[in-house]
């Protein structure tokens, strides 16, 4: 059919597109805060560019959530846990970065333990002193956790709500942990008071700005990996494990083996969001793993578009904007404005503004050609036959796939 | 009875389900290439026997042997797939979301590990078997179709097609022309008779005219167990059947 490969080109120009902005987006940013003097109409001011390195890490982070729930149906409600891990793995490297320069003046501890009266630097901060070391960290701690949790949950075959509740009480448990003390991570009041990175201080305009690059790197690298992954066979594994697990399992797939790659994958992806965060911000604490950012992360990704790639990166930037915005003009009223926001989307713009934009897409290419042909214009871009196939299912698994005839 | 030269070899299956008997003391020998329909009125535990066979549920008591030697009940559906058994579900369940081709190209033999898939490419032998089997379920002009777009009775064939795809040797058909008009029935019908040459089959039916049509050995479940079994004719003349479906 024509119109479906037309799609295929479409979406793959899109992706295109995002991956071409994002590099220019690195490049351009931090020439415009550097070269140009602040008086100068295209200087950027580098609060900005520290707010949109911050959003550019919620992107990835989205972006990883939409693999295992957009692909897969897996709604996890617990990947700001991968986040804050990475993140805190980075934050340990930072630490150790300090030095003597800390107001203790320990050269080994941080100054939390030697607060806490600690003589030795506990066995789990060896090597993060260097940034390789921390770097591997970043993936593998998260990575570990997401590959042990998901083995026992898909092996058990834990799925829909049930696996939604504890992976919410997963992050719960981390949450309380890293608020104690003796575990070793500054408890309550995180790691923060951060001096170098890689020999650069990290307060100064240049690593901001290279910061900033890496962040947006690291998400056109996101979006180029997923969409390799979703174009592969197994990638049309993944959304038939989605759509019809128990067929997957007939055909001699172990779905189950499915879901972890993805599922550990997403979480790695999800640790290098984290990691490229808390340079930015300054600060990790036992707060990013509050079980409502995990939640906040799967409004951001179906604003956006579930089973889109670009749906997520674009709900992240958005929702986020209107937080800052909100935040400062009327702070008691975001939280509501979020659950209002969720629920409208889940209501009335299933596919999310992607979808939306797709589905608009789609209706003007048929009445454009029906305007050509004189036929009366068909309503609905998408069969009947799939919406109701997709409505059948309900929210839960998301009704991604390619869409016919979007006549891009 | 010997196990050996049996495709399917169950005996003395009981399943119960919070205390029915959904399968009671359910014995049943297939023939390697033998084609077998099945019939029995709702409820009498044809679907629950298929999944008995396939491993989506465990037997109570009874040995259910695959191919002479292999004991089912210690394998799950995955591995039970790779041995050789295909399964249609009495609803048809295929990729919605994805193209019939695609739908064919994931059931296809092969490596079934996650590295070969991410980094799979499609050989000239694999093009050869799609064809191949686009001209049996005669489905060739919807490939690039979305299969969520397809007929009920399209999707059928779509899932028979795929159960070719996995080239097993024992294949499970469960109601496959419910929904369907005369035609397609005919045409299922021979599409199964085609398939039955290479294959051992067992289909679950209703529809007489369709049963009849294929032609091969009947077997009457009735409560979990079998009531009768021969030819279609000896079948339907058995009392206890009449009495079965024409209620008491
Ligand atoms: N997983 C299950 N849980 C509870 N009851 C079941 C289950 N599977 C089947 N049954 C029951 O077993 C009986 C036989 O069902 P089934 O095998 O679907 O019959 P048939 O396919 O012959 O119409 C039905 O009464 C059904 O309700
Ligand atoms: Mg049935």
């Amino acid at each position: 059919m024509i119109s479906g490969k037309f799609f295929v080109a479409g979406a793959d120009r899109r992706i295109a597109i995002t991956i071409l902005i994002l590099v220019a987006v690195a490049i351009l940013v931090p020439v415009l805060n550097i070269a140009f003097p602040p008086d100068s109409a295209l200087h950027v001011p580098s609060y900005m560019v520290a707010l949109i390195g911050k959003y550019l890490c919620y992107a990835l982070l989205a972006l990883s959530l939409d693999l295992v729930w957009g692909y897969c149906g897996i709604l996890s409600l617990g990947h700001g846990a991968f986040f804050a891990l990475g993140g805190y793995a980075m934050g340990m490297y930072l630490m150790r970065q300090i030095g003597d320069r800390g107001v203790y003046g320990n050269p080994i501890l941080p100054d939390f333990m030697v607060f806490l009266n600690w003589k030795e630097l506990p066995w789990f901060w060896y090597g993060f002193d260097q940034f390789w070391f921390a770097a591997l960290m970043v993936m593998l701690v998260p990575g570990l956790l997401a590959f042990c949790f998901g083995w026992l949950a898909f092996r058990s075959r834990v799925t829909g709500v049930y696996l939604s509740i504890i992976t919410q009480a997963m992050t719960y448990a981390l949450l309380l942990a890293f608020f104690r003390n003796d575990m070793g991570f500054g408890g309550n009041n995180g790691l923060t008071d951060f001096k170098d990175i890689l020999g650069f201080n990290v307060q100064a305009n240049t690593t901001r700005s290279a910061l900033f690059a890496a962040s947006a790197l690291a998400l056109a690298l996101g979006v180029f990996v997923t969409w390799r992954i979703i174009g592969s066979k197994y990638g049309k594994l993944l959304m038939a494990v989605r759509d019809a697990e128990s067929r997957t399992r007939f055909l001699g797939w172990r779905a189950e083996n499915v879901k972890l790659f993805a599922f550990t994958v997403s979480a790695v992806m999800a640790g290098i969001a984290g990691a490229l965060y808390v340079p930015q911000v300054g600060i990790i604490n036992p707060g990013e793993f509050d079980p409502a950012n995990s939640i906040e992360v799967v409004v951001w990704t179906a604003v956006g578009g579930r089973a889109t790639i670009v749906g997520p990166i674009i709900g992240a930037l958005l929702v986020n904007a209107g937080k800052s915005w909100f935040t400062g003009v009327l702070p008691e009223f975001w939280l509501f404005a979020l659950g209002g926001l969720f629920v409208f989307v889940t209501l009335f713009l299933p596919k999310g503004v992607v979808g939306m934009y797709d589905q608009w897409k789609a209706g003007r290419g048929h009445r454009l050609k029906a305007a050509a042909t004189g036929d009366a214009p068909p309503l609905a871009p998408v069969s009947p036959a799939v919406e109701s196939a997709r409505a059948e299912k309900g929210w839960q698994v998301p009704s991604g796939g390619p869409e016919p005839a979007a006549a891009e | 009875m010997s196990k050996s030269g049996t495709i399917l070899y169950l005996d003395g299956v009981s399943r119960s389900f919070d205390g029915f008997k959904a399968i009671n003391n359910l014995s049943l020998v297939l023939d390697k290439g033998e084609m077998r329909a099945i019939i029995g009125p709702n409820g009498a535990g044809k679907t629950t026997m298929m999944d008995i066979i396939t491993g989506k549920t465990k037997p109570d008591t009874g040995e259910v042997f695959y191919d002479g030697q292999i004991d089912l009940t210690r394998h799950d559906e995955a591995e039970i797939a790779m041995m050789g058994i295909g399964r249609k579900f009495q609803k048809p369940t295929v990729f919605e979301s994805h193209t019939v081709e695609d739908n064919i190209v994931l059931s296809l033999k092969g490596p079934r590990s996650i590295f070969p898939a991410l980094f799979h490419k499609r050989s000239a032998g694999e093009q050869r078997r799609i064809e191949e089997i686009f001209s049996t379920i005669r489905l060739g002009d919807k490939r690039h179709d979305l299969a969520a777009n397809l007929s009920h009775g399209q999707k059928q064939w779509l899932e028979i097609g795929m159960l070719l795809a996995q080239d097993p040797k024992l294949l499970l058909v469960d109601e496959p022309v419910a929904g369907m008009t005369d035609a397609e029935t005919e045409e299922t019908a021979r599409l199964l008779k085609e398939i039955s040459k290479t294959h051992s089959v067992i289909v679950v039916e209703h529809d007489m005219h369709f049963v009849r049509e294929l032609g091969v050995k009947v077997t009457c479940l009735h409560e979990g167990s079998v009531l009768s079994e021969g030819t279609l004719d000896f079948v339907s003349a058995d009392e206890r059947v009449v009495e079965v479906y024409l209620g008491r």
